[in-house]
């Protein structure tokens, strides 16, 4: 295969990085003032990229030797992850309008693309060391990204703390490739699918060997995302960084982590799926519990989602517990129902502002909403609701997905414990809506954007029981996704 | 197909509840009582042109629109008789929330049109997890309800209503999941004959029993149901008791029965022990309480038990009978409720000891709380006396200990709610407050009549209520009687001959 053809189906990250480097270039020359043109620009890059997957980026084939995969399963994560990056560029300039000393450069939009093509790479690889490099593209943007108000002591521990942890994170992943290198002398994920499915299951040590590989392997990806017992960097990440790029952390890299891990354990490792099951089934159950239990005493609201996300990375792990294409499917339906509800969330965490402008964090400053703002009070109620998977809402149609391949796959005591748990879930995201809905009204909120408010509306609509009628279109989408890995 | 009528149904009251959340509060009232005046008159269309005997399934609506599962309306005589409750009750609860509710009528007014929905959807619902949805998404309007429009403690209570019912209905979601990949379908008529080996029926019994005993509510799961009553708003207990309690019974009746006969069988002792334990347990507890709605709440719960112990006595009259006590039931305690809140209106107190006399300047008001009353107990010519007796009589040809043991409930309902009334209505006035208490006014009138004038047509002439149900409880029958436990009551003991042809002409003999 020549090289123009391999380019062709790389085309997606080709456009984000050629389109970030010429912006870089804009923002150096321009400096603040071209930020709202980069902004937008960064926006028309993503629309391209997206347009790009449609031709030979989504042909099924594998690109660079066998490293590079454009197949329905990168482009269905690609499509969420372009998504979730818009926004993100979006939803930033009212935010950083606001916050005293810390203007938004234009650098923002140009980590943003860099980041979501790493994203991109990260889905799409089919060899360890493409997913290194992609995945620490993405680590690198975001690292930067955290820290991005750099007068604001918070920001910067966000910043700081991502980097040390994820750095560390990284070295055990690291370690784990190399340790399946060494066993299995490859690299690319066929050839360790090969070599685990060759070698015994226990015993000798070979297989002791492979074994440490996987779980190191796994270590690394639960910590991208942020999967019990490596989910401690979350909650201070999230609440420090600003909230667009939390919002962008709550939704993009979860979706391609969440991915990868699905490639990883399917592709590269499914011979060896008694294995990696025990380790998935631990940590989606951890990640509940913990997720549930530890978001209730929280104040801020940046905290309590961020507990939010690590408990629906537990539900969406459950679907990657089952194995099956339905299972993968089911992941890849949540997740993309997870993005419309995160991003809402944040949306509206974003128009948490005091008269004068500025950002207010705690949940008791929610109080009353309902009064003050009837519309925002109802859209975060509906994002409560469906976060907790409470019907009529889609974000149950998401944990319908999971349980149903879960049950489908017959493990029964990991669905009754995991739904049984998710009441605990229920109780904090009923608080926020108690706080809104039953307690007399704080101080009200300034004034909202219009076009953050016209995104709110789309998220609404979207996990509103209207989304049902798009199950059809979704679970075929998705389903051919997860079809492609098998 | 023909006419959507039950989507139409389920349509007007979702619209309305959009359109009362752009209006003021004045035209959000009017918007609300037309609309579940319409829907009433569609439920009155819909009875009518029920055909009684006919086929099982009727309105049979189907678009599969979901993927894994469709839009499947359709109903027999059970779900038409709890359908046309839903309806009655709705417009009776708007106009008992036209003064007493003051502050934020728009959302009111739209969280009840939206129960309303779910209310018809659920008992209409021909699809597994349609129903589910229905059912579980009830529990959002009715936390607001209660947690926006209660009284002192309602968020307490909101919280333990929607977190203790959330936690059963999870467990029978699972259930679900299995059912419909084990079976091929979501679709509720066949799964309705399709047979689960015995062993996996037990397991699914007991998911569909989590949710369904914990709506019932069942003894001892039962605990959050005074909390709730006493908490929500008068028009929130009237259609918690007159409806959604029902959701429990019905849910009995449509799943744990027919699906899994043996497993029912098998686990009818589990049932009819917590019933007996409820019936006497929360009859005692209601006669002490100083609280009248909870005292309500309490015998909701003793009247809920003769629900259970109807609907697993595997033959006709228990069955029928099971129906028959959740209509009167619901007709009764929401009316009774609505007395209650008729009196809290005006003296804004539930304390029974703050009553007394009420006969000297409330008549109107005495003698319908009297009529409540006595329907409440079970006197002949009421609804329950009918339900109360058949259901009764079903479990006496299964267990005649239970029988007993649950038959002491209506003598202790009897003491508890004459004790009640004699505090209230009886005496001498107390305070001056009480003595400026005026009678009922027109509007409490209209709201009180006609559950008064439906009480006593159930009572006198309930075979236009148990027609349309007695071909479905003989093919309920005919499914669930190759589980049908030998009964205690059986003369002749150990010849294995029942003498179940007397029992029948007896049965409906007394019925008719």
């Amino acid at each position: 295969m020549d090289y123009a053809a391999n380019l062709a189906m790389t085309l997606p990250e080709l456009v984000l990085a050629l389109g970030a480097i010429a912006l870089m270039l804009v923002a150096a020359w321009g400096g603040p003032g071209s930020t709202k043109a980069v902004s937008w620009a960064a926006v028309a890059v993503l629309a391209g990229a997206c347009i790009a997957l449609a031709g030979p980026a989504s042909s099924g084939t594998s690109a660079f030797y066998g490293m590079y995969r454009a197949d329905a399963f990168a482009t269905f994560a690609k499509v969420l992850i372009y998504i979730a990056a818009a926004v993100a560029v979006v939803m930033a300039p009212d935010f950083f309008k606001r916050t005293a000393g810390d203007d938004l450069r234009p650098e923002y939009p140009v980590l943003i693309l860099l980041s979501a093509c790493g994203m991109g790479i990260m889905v799409s690889a089919a060899d360890m060391l493409t997913l290194y490099v992609g995945l620490e593209l993405q680590s690198l943007a975001a690292y930067v990204l955290a820290s991005f108000m750099r007068q604001d002591s918070r920001s910067a521990e966000a910043g700081l703390k991502y980097f040390v942890l994820g750095a560390l994170a990284s070295g055990i992943l690291l370690y784990g490739i190399s340790l399946v290198y060494g066993f299995t002398g490859s690299t690319l994920f066929d050839e360790i699918a090969g070599a685990y499915a060759a070698a015994p299951l226990s015993g000798s040590g070979k297989a002791l060997g492979l074994l440490f590989g996987l779980v190191f392997v796994f270590a690394g990806l639960a910590f991208k995302m942020s999967a019990v017992p490596f989910h401690m960097w979350t909650p201070d990440v999230y609440e420090g960084a600003p909230t667009p790029v939390t919002a962008f952390f709550a939704s993009a890299p979860k979706v391609a982590a969440m991915a990868l891990g699905v490639r990883v354990a399917v592709e590269a490792m499914g011979p060896a799926d008694t294995q990696w099951r025990q380790i998935v089934i631990f940590a989606a159950l951890a990640s509940i519990l913990l997720g549930a239990v530890a978001a209730i005493g929280q104040q801020n609201i940046k905290r309590l989602l961020a507990y939010s996300s690590i408990n629906n990375v537990g539900f969406a792990l459950i679907g990657l517990a089952a194995g099956t294409p339905a299972g993968v499917a089911s992941v890849m339906t949540y997740m993309a129902i997870y993005i419309a509800m995160t991003l809402g969330s944040f949306l509206v965490v974003l128009q948490m502002r005091d008269a004068d402008g500025q950002p207010l964090e705690t949940i008791a400053s929610l109080a009353g909403l309902s009064r003050n703002r009837p519309g925002l009070a109802a859209a975060l109620a509906m994002f409560m609701f469906s976060l907790a998977g409470i019907p009529p809402l889609f974000g149950f149609y998401a944990k319908f997905a999971v349980f149903y391949a879960a049950v489908e796959a017959g493990l029964f005591p990991l669905a009754v414990v995991g739904i049984a748990m998710s009441v605990i879930g229920a109780y904090y995201y009923l608080r926020v809506v108690k706080t809104m809905y039953f307690d007399e009204p704080a101080a009200a909120f300034g004034p909202g954007d219009r076009l953050e408010g016209g995104l709110i509306a789309v998220a609404a609509v979207m996990i509103s029981p209207l989304g049902y009628l798009a199950i059809p279109l979704l679970s075929g989408w998705a389903l051919g996704a997860a079809n492609s890995l098998f | 197909m023909s006419f959507p009528i039950l989507s139409l149904m389920l349509a007007i009251p979702a619209v309305a509840a959009a359109a009362c959340l752009f209006l003021a509060p004045s035209a959000a009232r009017m918007t609300a009582l037309a609309a579940t005046l319409a829907d009433l008159a569609l439920g009155v269309v819909l009875w009518l042109s029920f055909d009684v005997g006919g086929a099982q399934w009727q309105f049979v609506e189907y678009a599969p629109l979901f993927g894994r599962f469709g839009w499947a309306l359709g109903i027999d005589g059970f779900a038409l008789l709890l359908i046309m409750l839903s309806v009655f009750l709705m417009p009776i609860c708007i106009g008992a929330s036209w003064q007493a509710i003051e502050k934020r009528v728009p959302e009111y007014m739209a969280a009840f049109l939206f129960t309303e929905v779910l209310m018809i959807g659920t008992f209409a619902a021909q699809d597994l997890f349609l129903f589910y949805i229905f059912f579980e998404a009830g529990l959002i309007p009715m936390f607001l309800i209660i947690g926006i429009w209660g009284g002192a403690n309602r968020i307490y209570a909101s919280y333990k209503f929607f977190l203790y019912t959330l936690l059963g209905s999870l467990l029978m979601f699972i259930a679900m999941l299995y059912m419909s990949i084990t079976a091929g379908t979501t679709s509720i008529p066949v799964l309705l004959n399709y047979d689960f080996p015995p062993h996996v029926q037990t397991w699914l019994w007991l998911a569909f029993f989590a949710s369904f005993a914990v709506k019932m509510p069942m003894w001892p799961v039962h605990t959050w149901l005074p909390d709730a009553h006493v908490q929500a708003p008068t028009a929130g207990s009237v259609i918690l008791a007159g409806v959604l309690l029902k959701l429990g019974g019905y849910g009995f009746l449509r799943f744990s029965l027919p699906m899994f006969p043996e497993a029912s069988a098998t686990l009818t002792w589990l049932v009819f022990g917590l019933s007996a334990v409820a019936v006497i347990y929360t009859s005692l507890v209601a006669l002490v309480q100083s609280d009248m709605k909870k005292l309500i709440a309490y015998s909701s719960v003793a009247h809920m038990a003769i629900v259970t112990i109807g609907l697993f006595a595997f033959n006709a009259q228990g069955i029928e009978g099971a129906m028959m006590v959740m209509l009167g039931h619901g007709l009764v305690s929401g009316a009774l409720f609505l007395c209650v809140g008729v009196i809290y209106d005006r003296l804004h107190t539930r304390e029974i000891s703050r009553y007394g006399g009420l006969a000297i300047n409330m008549p109107r008001y005495a003698l319908f709380f009297l009529l409540f009353t006595m329907a409440s107990i079970g006197l002949p010519g009421t609804s329950n006396f009918v339900g109360e007796l058949l259901s009764l009589m079903g479990t006496y040809q299964v267990s005649t200990t239970i029988t007993l043991l649950c038959t002491t409930g209506i003598i202790l309902g009897a003491a508890y709610m004459l004790y009640l009334y004699r505090r209230v209505v009886f005496g001498e006035i107390k305070s001056d407050e009480v003595r400026g208490m005026s009678d009922l006014s027109v509007r409490e009138l209209w709201l009180l009549a006609p559950i008064a004038a439906a009480v006593m047509w159930m009572g006198v002439y309930p075979e236009s209520f148990l027609a349309p149900m007695r071909k479905d409880t003989q093919i309920l029958l005919a499914r669930i009687d190759r589980a049908r436990p030998v009964g205690d009551s059986q003369p002749t003991k150990g010849t294995g001959i029942v003498p179940a042809a007397h029992a029948e002409t007896h049965a409906q003999g007394s019925a008719h």
